[in-house]
C-alpha cells in the first residue's frame, strides 16, 4: 500500500484534534484531542520513516509516546485541581480573568 | 532427518551483531545542562529523603550552588573560545555549542539565579501559625480553602518542589536555544514546558486563579506543541532527515547523495512550507507574538508573580534563542518566504501588545501586554537577516530579561489584606508613601519603554538599527510609533505612583529580605549599566554572534 496514504490519514486524523480542541467544552475532551493530533504526528513519522527507509521517525515516535505520558501526567494533576475546587472541568467557566 | 535439519526449516541463524561503536559525548561543553538537570534530580530525591523541616534550606542551596556552578561552566567554555573558534556540533550531532548558545545559557542562568532568590521569599507574606511562608501553597493537592488546606497551613507545609521543578525548567531552557536537531528541540520544548505549567497552579492566594492559569497554559500549551511536532514531522518528511545541518543542505539544495526516495519529497514544497509554518508558529507561541499571544495575559496574572516574573524572562530569551538558531541556521534557504510573513507577525506584535496595554488595569496583566510588545520589538532585530540582527537580538534579550524580574519582584512587594495588591488604582500615590520602591519602578517601565541611558533604549537601539540595515525600514518606523504608544502607559503608571494622592486603605509595601532586595538591586544595575555603557556588552554580543551549523 502506498505510504502516501498515511500520510493523508495522519492529517485527517490532526484535523480532527485540532477542531475537537476548537469546540469542545471540557478540559479533559480538550485534552484527550490533543493527544490525537499527536498520536496523529506519530503516524505521519512513522510513514515518512518508511518511505525514506531510515529510522529517525520511528525513534522520534517513541520519544513522542514519552512526552505524552509525561503530559497526561501533569496535564491531569493541572486539570483534577482545578474540577476539585471549582466542582466543574469546563473551559468556559474557568474565566475569573476576564477583562 | 535429524532434529537439527527440520530445527533449520523455520529458524535461521542471525547475522552476528555488528559491534556498535559507543556515541562520544563531550561532556566538558555539556556541563552546564548537565550540572542542572542533575542537581534538579538530586532534588527530586531530597524532597523524598530529607525531613520537612531542613528541605527549604536544602533546596534553596542546591538551587542556587548548582546555578552558579553552571554559570561559571558557561563562563569557562566562553573564555577558552567554545564560543568563537572552537564552537563546535556535540553529542552526536544534537547540540550545538557556540557563541548564541552560550550567551543566552549565560542570560537564562543568571536569571534562573535570581528567580531562585524571588522563589525563596518568605518575609512578604504574614506568618502563619508561627511559620514563615513563601508564596507557593502549603499543600498544592488540597482543595482551596478546605480543611486540608488549613491543616497544611497549621502544620507549616510548604510546596518545596518548587525549586526541582524550576531547575528542570532552567535545564530545558538550556538545551532549547542550543539544540541542533529537531527532536532535541522537541525534547527541550517539553522539558521547559511540563515544569513551568505546574509551577502556575500552585500559588497560595488566589490559587482558583492560579489554577485557572495553569488548565489555560497547559491546554494552549499542549495544543502549540501538538503543532510543532506535526511541523517537525512534515520537516522530517521533506529532508528525510532531523539535523539541522541536513535540512539546511537539502533546503538550498546542495546536498549530495540523494536517494530516490529524498529526490520524491524534496521536490514537494507543500511539505517544506507547512513543515516549516507549523514549526515555527510552535515557537512563536512560546515567545508570545501576536496572534499566538492570547494566554499571555491570563497565565502572567494568575500564576504566582515569582514565577510570572522567571517565566516571562527566561522563556523568551530560550525560544527566541531557537527561533533565531532555527530561521537563520535550518531555513535560511527559504527567507524570501518567511520575511514577509514575520513582518507581519512583528508588525502586528508591536502595534497589538502596545494598544491592548492601554486599556489594562491590572500591573501583571499591563506588564504581560508590555512582553507582548516587546516580543514585537525583538522580532524586528530578528528580520534583519544579518550578523548585527543576530547580536542585537542578543543583547535586547539580555537587557530585558533582567528588567523583567526586577518589574515583578517589584509587583511582590506591594501588598494588602488580600495578598499582592495588582490593581493599578491602588498603586496611586505609592510615590508619597514609599518613594524609594516606586523610583526603582519607574526606573524598569522606563527601561520597559526605552528612555534613553537605560539599556531598554540601547536595546531597542540596537534591534532597529539592525531591522533598518536589512532593509526593514517599515519596521523600524512601526516600531518608533508603537514604543510611543507604549511609553505613554508606562508614563501613565509614574505619574499615578508620585503625582496623586495616596489613598487611606491603600497597600503597603513589605520589607523584602535580601534575597528580593538581591533580585531588584540586581535588575536595578543591569538596567543602568547596559543603558550608560552598553558598549562592552554589544561587543560581546557581537563576539557571540556567530551560529555553528
Amino acid at each position: 500500500m502506498n505510504p502516501v496514504n498515511y500520510l493523508y490519514l495522519a492529517a485527517l486524523l490532526f484535523t480532527i484534534g485540532a477542531t475537537g480542541v476548537l469546540i469542545r467544552r471540557n478540559a479533559i475532551v480538550v485534552f484527550m484531542c490533543v493527544e490525537l493530533m499527536l498520536n496523529a504526528c506519530n503516524l505521519a513519522l512513522v510513514a515518512f520513516s518508511r518511505m525514506h527507509g531510515n529510522l529517525d521517525g520511528q525513534i522520534i515516535a517513541f520519544f513522542t509516546m514519552v512526552v505524552a505520558a509525561a503530559e497526561v501526567v501533569v496535564g491531569l494533576a493541572i486539570i483534577v485541581s482545578l474540577f476539585r475546587s471549582r466542582h466543574s472541568a469546563s473551559v468556559d467557566d474557568a474565566s475569573l480573568m476576564k477583562l | 532427518m535429524s532434529a537439527t535439519a527440520v530445527h533449520s526449516l523455520w529458524t535461521m541463524a542471525a547475522d552476528p551483531i555488528e559491534k556498535i561503536d559507543a556515541p562520544k559525548i563531550e561532556y566538558g561543553q555539556l556541563s552546564p545542562t548537565l550540572i542542572v538537570i542533575g542537581a534538579a534530580i538530586i532534588g527530586v530525591l531530597l524532597e523524598a529523603f530529607v525531613p520537612r523541616k531542613s528541605r527549604y534550606y536544602a533546596q534553596v542551596f542546591l538551587s542556587v550552588v548548582s546555578l552558579a556552578a553552571a554559570f561559571a561552566a558557561v563562563i569557562a567554555l566562553a573564555t577558552r573560545g567554545y564560543g568563537t573558534t572552537k564552537a563546535g556540533i556535540v553529542a552526536m550531532g544534537a547540540i550545538a555549542v557556540d557563541g548564541p548558545a552560550l550567551f543566552l545559557q549565560g542570560t537564562i542562568l543568571l536569571a534562573g539565579l535570581l528567580g531562585v532568590f524571588t522563589f525563596a521569599e518568605r518575609r512578604l507574606d504574614p506568618v502563619a501559625h508561627g511559620n514563615q511562608v513563601d508564596s507557593f501553597a502549603a499543600q498544592a493537592a488540597s482543595v482551596p480553602g478546605s480543611d486540608s488546606e488549613k491543616a497544611a497551613v497549621k502544620a507549616g507545609f510548604t510546596t518545596t518542589e518548587v525549586f526541582p521543578l524550576l531547575l528542570f525548567a532552567i535545564g530545558g531552557m538550556l538545551l532549547f536555544p542550543a539544540a541542533n536537531d529537531l527532536l532535541t528541540l522537541f525534547i527541550a520544548l517539553e522539558v521547559f514546558s511540563l515544569p513551568l505549567y505546574l509551577l502556575c497552579a500552585v500559588a497560595r492566594r488566589k490559587r482558583i486563579m492560579s489554577q485557572e492559569a495553569a488548565v489555560k497554559y497547559f491546554l494552549l500549551g499542549a495544543f502549540a506543541s501538538a503543532f510543532t511536532l506535526f511541523g517537525i514531522a512534515l520537516l522530517y518528511g521533506y529532508a528525510g532527515s532531523v539535523s539541522y545541518a541536513t535540512i539546511a543542505q537539502v533546503v538550498d539544495g546542495s546536498i549530495e547523495n540523494v536517494t530516490p526516495a529524498l529526490a520524491g519529497t524534496m521536490g514537494n514544497d507543500a511539505l517544506l512550507l507547512i513543515g516549516a509554518a507549523m514549526l515555527v508558529m510552535g515557537l512563536l507561541f512560546k515567545v508570545g507574538a501576536v496572534p499566538f499571544h492570547m494566554w499571555t495575559p491570563d497565565v502572567y496574572q494568575g500564576a504566582p508573580t515569582p514565577v510570572t516574573g522567571f517565566m516571562a524572562a527566561a522563556t523568551k530569551v530560550a525560544a527566541f534563542g531557537a527561533l533565531l538558531r532555527l530561521l537563520y541556521v535550518v531555513l535560511p534557504g527559504l527567507s524570501w518566504d518567511w520575511r514577509p510573513v514575520m513582518w507581519a507577525v512583528a508588525i502586528v506584535t508591536m502595534l497589538g501588545g502596545a494598544i491592548v496595554a492601554i486599556t489594562q488595569t491590572d500591573i501583571k496583566r499591563l506588564l504581560a501586554y508590555s512582553s507582548i510588545a516587546h516580543a514585537g520589538f525583538i522580532l524586528a532585530g530578528v528580520i534583519a537577516t544579518s550578523a548585527d540582527g543576530i547580536s542585537s537580538v542578543l543583547f535586547y534579550l539580555g537587557a530585558y530579561s533582567f528588567v523583567t524580574i526586577g518589574a515583578f519582584a517589584v509587583v511582590t512587594l506591594v501588598r494588602d489584606a488580600g495578598g499582592e495588591a495588582t490593581h493599578l488604582s491602588k498603586w496611586a500615590g505609592l510615590g508619597r508613601r514609599s518613594p524609594l520602591v516606586a523610583a526603582v519602578f519607574a526606573v524598569f517601565l522606563l527601561a520597559f519603554a526605552g528612555i534613553p541611558l537605560t539599556s531598554g533604549f540601547a536595546g531597542k537601539f540596537a534591534v532597529f538599527k539592525a531591522a533598518a540595515e536589512g532593509g526593514a525600514g517599515a519596521i523600524v518606523v512601526v516600531g518608533v510609533i508603537s514604543s510611543a504608544i507604549a511609553a505613554f502607559f508606562y508614563i501613565r503608571v509614574i505619574v499615578l505612583m508620585f503625582f496623586s494622592e495616596p489613598k487611606p486603605e491603600g497597600p503597603t509595601v513589605a520589607v523584602p529580605s535580601p534575597l528580593t532586595m538581591t533580585a531588584i538591586a540586581f535588575g536595578v544595575v543591569v538596567t543602568l549599566v547596559l543603558g550608560v555603557a552598553p558598549q562592552y556588552f554589544l561587543d560581546l554580543a557581537g563576539q557571540a554572534g556567530v551560529f555553528v551549523r
